[in-house]
Parts: structure tokens; C-alpha cells; sequence
């Protein structure tokens, strides 16, 4: 089926709470879950839900979020019309590069004005989850809403920004705060930055904007005008991990260990990634692997437990890999341990090593270090 | 305007490959699934592409629609080319005689409109039968040097095999001066591999002339090529080394996966210097649950292990239950073996379940005929398959 909606997904968002991760790579290109990276499931959401025409938005360090999704075919959106488009940064007054939401859908009124489509949905990167975007859509359209912000229930003490909010039993939001103080572990309703629009409506409200001089949607327009505008919130109540920071992106990539976790995130639909034609995973005869997700390409001698190994790994004999998360082509050596290790992606630990960090702070070890 | 290709390779993929039993019954012989997530016409169509060749005439007669589908538009391959590319080509109806595939000459001789419209100096000939990765360039190469009308690759078999294969005798420089199909007295070791280039005009030519020879069996092997050598054209080997496996019986097939294991493989898919393309599962990385033993084997993405996995080659989303063991076996895709189940010494074909604790095949004995479970078969708890059974329904208790 297809919905006649726009996929817009924020590539750079948030970037700010995990630096190491993004020192070299885009939010969307983090790796996550063994033979993924973070844009993978806000795509292939978009995918699943019937729509063809998705927009990646970029500002900086992007090329290998361009490698990652080359032409769109692993994602079926090499396409004629629509299909994957990445917007590099654009500004008719050649001043600084944008740093809102806003500011990057300014530059995107050309793109948004040519096309046809009804809707238009906005999604960040740094959020993993299973949803159904036609789902939010009816619900936007029962409402006959001009925005629909999905929320869900979550914990923040880690998140640097955030939006709480707060609705009337139909749904319509009745109030929205920005950053709130928030008690250690309670939960509150936070928007998940998955918005649907009007396409028409988002262009007069940006143009609204750009007169007023606002600068972001949360501040801007949420905040402001929460009265006159008809905002609903569409509760999602299934898992939703976010990055927003090293332990949480060592938390949430464990958790895909939970039989239950995978059942959701990659039961009912595929999750499209990119294709790199490795070979499947081999496993020696002194190889002990327990509690472990293991991706194609990885050759393995010697010992994993609660571990996710990314694609093509290599552990060699007597090396014991345990709670760690071991990125693309890592060559373990002989007789090393890892307990509570990232390393990320090109990284070779020469023979005889012992590394270990401990599950609220997770050594992490750069790309292409070697040891 | 590009109106021209070098190289066009014909790839016969219309076998039916009967003696793989259950596992062609719905299938041609090249879909059939190899190394967990590999179709056996993944290593010629891999090789064609690493070796520069862009146009490929896939011939398919029997059972097509997995294959069919499973090529697509060539884009695992990169065969998805605006000029070239990839080419189902079916048996069709003409305006005179309609005819299917009769033979291997026939069934490129019905195509030879398709050859012609890229006009190439060279046609490769294929079979979608073997597991190999070999350097084709390298083969066009021997045969411009050697100004050959036709070149065939050629592999040293054991003797005791020769009267197996088309036999060729050849003079120092590698020229053939004789042919033998299937000899009963091999007077050498050298066997073709089904693999040829021919100069096109000489193949064109050729083919229209055993088209007209009624008493002809429109066979390569049986007609053309000795057609060839009587009228005293220039035929050379190219003799090939490396790993070469004709997968056409149960036991090879096995025997083919099992070469994939061990610290130094027979057969190394690993290998990034040739790499050999597919069609991907969509799946998420295979999980190790807490009780599971796995060892020796290779596994495709998807995989959800619980049990007990040895020595065995599994496809992709297979799921091996807690208690399950699953040795010296191939276990394709989306198969599920459940709790307390033993499975060895067999081939298990795509979504099949393996109920309770049943048995298939002999444990722990290396001369054991292998077990077939075919596609979609379901084996009852308890249920206990002897040694070399081939099953393509369903097995109540």
C-alpha cells in the first residue's frame, strides 16, 4: 500500500550526546544492532508504511551516510519519482549553516512546494523502534489535526533536551514544556520527534515562522502557539530506545539479546540495510558462543558470550569477547579479552590484550585503532 | 552509441537435475540453495561479473519460476545494465516450428537472435551446475593468444572418474586433437568442464549446421564440438586448477557444503578477492541463545540457535530449539528443528519442520547415505528417517 506522505529524516539531530560516536559519522550512520545503522529503522518504518519519497537531511560529516545508502536500491527507493533524496545543505541568503528543524525545512520549501503529496513526516535518527506510520497518519486524519506529535513514556536524566507534553483525553495537546526538571528515573510523556504535517500546512507555518523570526519548532511554534494550532499527541506505547549517550547506546544494543526485543524490532517486518554480500558466519571447532548476536562475515575461534558482533569480525582462538559490542571487520587477536568494550568500527587488538569498562561507562575504543 | 559487446555468456540453467531427488522438485537444478545463503548459479553469474563480462542469456526450460525469480533484474549482480546486463531466456513460439530447449546446441541455437544483437567477437558457454570460482578473463585471454575457434575449460579428474566427463586428448600446446564423450577406456584425465568461448561466427556457423543434420542430438558435447574438431578447426583446453565441484548428485551437493568448513577450506566463500554475490536475506543477525553449542559450521543471518549445531551448514532464519542437534548436515532457510530432535547426515531443504524429538538420518557415520527432506515437509514428533530416505511429504507419526 501507499500513503501519499513525505519521509523527512534529521541525519545530524542530537549529535551532541554521543561525540565519540559521531566524531566521524552522522547520528543516522552510527552503527546499531549488528548490520545496521541508526537511519535503517527510521527508512525502513517509512518503507513498511508505504512511503516512497524520503528526504535525508544533512549538515555535516555526512559522507558515510552517503556510502551507507548509495542510490536508496537496498531500501527499494531507487525510484523514478521520489524515491531517496539526500539534501545536502541549502540557503538562498548564503548565511550559516541551519541548527534547527525548522531552519533545515526552510532550505526544503522548493522540494516541498514541487511534490504532491498529503502529508509530510518527520523523523530524527537516534531513535530505534517499530512503527506504523499509516497507523499515525489515520489517526491524523480522524483528527483532522495539523500536526500529530508521537509521544511516548520514557525516562530523560540523560537526554540533554526534550520535550514533555501533556494532552486532553481526545488526545489534543494541552500543554508543552521544553526540558522540564524531571526527577532521577520517573517517567514522563516526551514527544519522540516523529511528527506528521499537512505538506500545505507545514509551508504556511514556515513562512510564519521566517516572519516572525522564529527559529525552531519546539520553541517557536509548539510552545507558543499550542492553543490556536490543532496539535495531537499519538501514543506509542511499544519499545523505543534512544541514543543519548554511550550507556544508553551500550543498553538499548544489548537489549536486542531479549528474544522479545528482536520479536518486535524484526518480527513482523524486514529491517532493510545495506547489502554488502559477505559471506555467512563461520564458526571454528573450538568456538564457544553463548547469548550472542552474530552477523554475516564474521569468522569465530575463540570465545563469545552477551556479545554483538558486527559484520565481518574476526576472534581468534583463546580470545574471550564478553557483554561487548564488536563493530564491522574488528580483528580480535589471539588470547584477548574484552569485557564491556566498544570498539568501533577498522579496530585490531594485537594478541595477549585485556581491555575491559564496566556497563554504566563502556570502554570504548575508536575507529580504526589499533592495539 | 555502444553496439557492441566483446563477450556475451549463455548460461544453461534448464536442467532438471533429477538425480538431486526432492530437492529439483520444484526447481531447477541452478536455484538449488548452497552454502547457506547461496544459489548454485551465484558462482556463474559472480564469476562472469568478476571477470568483466556485463550480457548474460540465462536459458531456462524447467521448473523457472524460483530461478526467475531469484535473478530478477540482475541487480544483486550488478547485472541490472541500461546495455547488457542479465536475460531470462525461455523457450518460446514462433511464427513455424515452436519448440522447447532439445539439447544444449539447440537451446542456444534457438537464441541466436539474442547473441547477434550485441554482435560479439565471443560467446562463453555456461552450466548452472558447478560450484567454482574461476577467471573467465583469463580463459578469453588463452584463447585470443592461442587464435582459437574454440576453447574449452578442462580439469584433471582421479581416473577412476574420467569415463564420467567429456574427455579431452591434447597435444603439448594444450590443442585437442580428440574428443571423447563419456569413454568407457579414458586415454587421459583431462575432463571438460562444460565451460566454452567460442570465436561467434564459428559458433553461429556451426550451430545453423547442426540444426540442418537430422541425425544430430543437438548437444554440444555429443555433436558440435566433434563437428568442430572433424572439420579441422582450432580447438584448444585451458586447463583450470582450483576447486571445481559438479554438485549434480545428493552426495556431491553435501560433500560441496562440507568443503566450506574447517581452519583451511577446500572451498573458501571468505575469500574478498572474488567475492561471490547473492541475493540477500533480509534478517537480522543470527542470535546464540544461552544453551547452545555451535561448532564447525557456518550459518546464515536470521538464525535462531538454541540447541546443538556441528559440522553443519545452515541457511538463513533456521531455528534449532533448545535440546536439537544438528550434525554433519545442511539445514536450508527457514527451516525449524524442534527440541530433543537429532538431524545428521542429511540435506534439509528450505521451510521444513523437523518435529520432537524424532531422528533423521545415522549419527556419527561418515558412510551413511545422505537424508533428503524436500521443501515444505513436515516430520511428525518422534518420528524416526533411516539412512539415505528421500521424503517430499509429509511424514506422519
Amino acid at each position: 500500500m501507499v500513503i501519499s506522505a513525505i519521509g523527512v529524516i534529521f541525519s545530524n539531530m542530537h549529535e551532541e550526546n554521543v561525540p565519540e560516536l559521531v566524531r566521524r559519522r552522522t547520528m543516522a550512520s552510527i552503527p546499531f544492532g549488528g548490520r545496521y545503522r541508526l537511519v535503517d529503522f527510521a527508512l525502513s518504518n517509512m518503507i513498511n508504511s508505504g512511503i516512497t519519497t524520503v528526504g535525508i537531511m544533512t549538515s555535516n560529516n555526512y559522507r558515510s551516510l552517503i556510502d551507507h545508502l548509495g542510490s536508496g536500491k537496498d531500501w527499494d527507493l531507487a525510484r523514478k519519482d521520489g524515491g531517496l533524496i539526500i539534501m545536502p545543505p541549502f540557503s538562498e541568503r548564503n548565511d550559516k549553516l541551519y541548527t534547527t528543524r525548522l531552519e533545515a525545512l526552510s532550505g526544503l520549501r522548493g522540494f516541498l512546494n514541487r511534490r504532491s503529496e498529503k502529508y509530510i513526516v518527520l523523523m530524527d535518527s537516534d531513535g530505534v523502534m517499530r512503527l506504523d506510520i499509516a497507523d499515525i497518519i489515520k489517526y491524523h486524519e480522524t483528527k483532522s489535526a495539523d500536526v500529530t506529535l508521537v509521544t511516548t513514556m520514557r525516562d530523560v536524566d540523560k537526554s540533554t533536551e526534550y520535550l514533555v507534553v501533556k494532552s486532553s483525553e481526545e488526545g489534543r495537546i494541552t500543554d508543552v514544556e521544553l526540558t522540564p526538571h524531571v526527577k532521577e528515573g520517573e517517567k514522563v510523556n516526551v514527544m519522540t520527534n516523529v511528527m506528521v504535517f499537512n505538506r500545505q500546512f507545514m509551508l504556511n507555518l514556515i513562512e510564519d515562522a521566517i516572519t516572525h523570526g522564529y527559529s525552531s519548532f519546539e520553541k517557536g511554534v509548539f510552545v507558543r502557539q499550542k492553543n490556536s494550532l490543532k496539535l495531537y499527541e499519538y501514543k506509542f506505547d511499544g519499545y523505543y530506545a534512544v541514543i543519548d549517550s554511550m550507556s544508553s547506546y551500550f543498553k538499548h544494543n544489548m537489549e536486542l539479546l531479549q528474544k522479545e526485543v528482536r520479536a518486535e524490532l524484526f518480527g513482523c517486518r524486514d529491517i532493510y540495510t545495506k547489502v554488502r554480500d559477505s559471506a555467512p558466519s563461520k564458526y571454528g571447532k573450538d568456538a564457544v558462543v553463548k547469548n550472542s548476536l552474530i552477523s554475516d562475515g564474521c569468522e569465530i575461534e575463540g570465545v563469545v558470550e552477551n556479545s554483538i558482533l558486527f559484520r565481518g569480525v574476526k576472534v581468534a582462538k583463546g580470545a574471550v569477547v564478553r557483554n561487548s559490542i564488536v563493530m564491522q571487520d574488528n580483528i580480535i587477536g589471539q588470547n584477548t579479552s574484552l569485557d564491556c568494550v566498544i570498539t568501533d568500527k577498522n579496530v585490531v587488538i594485537s594478541d595477549r590484550k585485556s581491555l575491559s569498562g564496566c556497563a554504566d561507562l563502556p570502554y570504548y575504543i575508536p575507529k580504526g585503532s589499533r592495539l | 552509441m555502444q553496439s557492441k559487446k566483446e563477450c556475451v555468456a549463455m548460461l544453461l540453467a534448464g536442467g532438471q537435475g533429477s538425480r538431486l531427488y526432492a530437492l529439483t522438485t520444484n526447481i531447477a537444478k541452478p536455484a538449488v540453495a548452497f552454502g547457506g545463503k547461496y544459489r548454485i548459479i551465484d558462482f556463474p553469474l559472480s564469476n562472469c561479473v568478476n571477470s568483466g563480462i556485463d550480457t548474460v542469456g540465462v536459458l531456462t526450460q524447467y521448473q523457472p519460476l524460483i530461478l526467475n525469480e531469484y535473478i530478477g533484474n540482475g541487480q544483486p549482480w550488478d547485472l541490472d545494465r541500461t546495455y547488457g546486463g542479465v536475460h531470462i531466456l525461455s523457450p518460446y513460439q514462433a511464427k513455424t516450428n515452436s519448440s522447447w530447449y532439445e539439447g544444449t546446441a539447440n537451446a542456444i541455437y534457438q537464441n541466436l537472435h539474442f547473441m547477434k544483437m550485441y554482435n560479439p567477437e565471443y560467446v562463453l558457454i555456461l552450466s548452472g551446475d558447478h560450484i567454482y570460482k574461476m577467471d573467465y578473463a583469463a580463459m578469453l585471454k588463452a584463447h585470443k593468444e592461442t587464435g582459437a575457434d574454440c576453447t574449452i575449460a578442462a580439469i584433471d579428474v582421479p581416473l577412476s572418474e574420467a569415463s564420467r566427463f567429456g574427455i579431452l586428448n591434447t597435444n603439448a600446446d594444450g590443442s585437442i586433437y580428440q574428443f571423447e564423450e563419456k569413454p568407457k577406456q579414458p586415454k587421459s584425465t583431462l575432463a571438460s568442464m562444460g565451460i566454452y568461448i567460442f570465436s561467434a561466427q564459428k559458433l553461429f556457423k556451426y550451430l545453423e549446421a547442426d540444426d540442418a543434420n537430422p541425425n544430430s542430438s543437438k548437444d554440444f558435447g555429443k555433436d558440435v564440438l566433434p563437428a568442430m574438431l572433424n572439420a579441422g578447426e582450432k580447438m584448444y583446453s585451458y586447463r583450470f586448477e582450483g576447486y571445481w565441484k559438479d554438485v549434480g548428485t545428493v552426495a556431491s551437493l553435501w560433500q560441496a557444503n562440507m568443503d566450506l568448513l574447517g581452519e583451511n577450506p577446500e572451498f573458501d566463500l571468505g575469500d574478498k578477492s572474488w567475492k561471490i554475490h547473492s541475493r540477500n536475506p533480509l534478517a537480522p543477525p543470527e542470535h546464540i541463545g544461552e544453551n547452545a553449542v555451535v561448532k564447525n559450521s557456518m550459518l546464515a543471518l536470521g538464525c535462531e540457535i538454541d540447541g546443538t549445531v556441528e559440522n553443519s551448514i545452515l541457511g538463513s532464519n533456521v531455528i534449532v530449539e533448545k535440546g536439537a542437534v544438528v550434525k554433519d548436515a545442511v539445514v536450508l532457510a527457514n527451516s525449524v528443528i524442534k527440541a530433543g530432535a537429532v538431524v545428521s547426515y542429511s540435506i534439509i531443504d528450505e521451510n521444513v519442520t523437523v518435529g520432537k524429538n524424532a531422528v533423521i538420518g545415522v549419527e556419527k557415520d561418515p558412510t551413511a547415505e545422505i537424508v533428503v527432506l524436500g521443501r515444505d515437509v513436515t516430520v511428525a514428533d518422534n518420528v524416526v528417517v533411516k539412512e539415505g530416505q528421500k521424503h517430499e511429504k509429509d511424514i506422519l507419526a
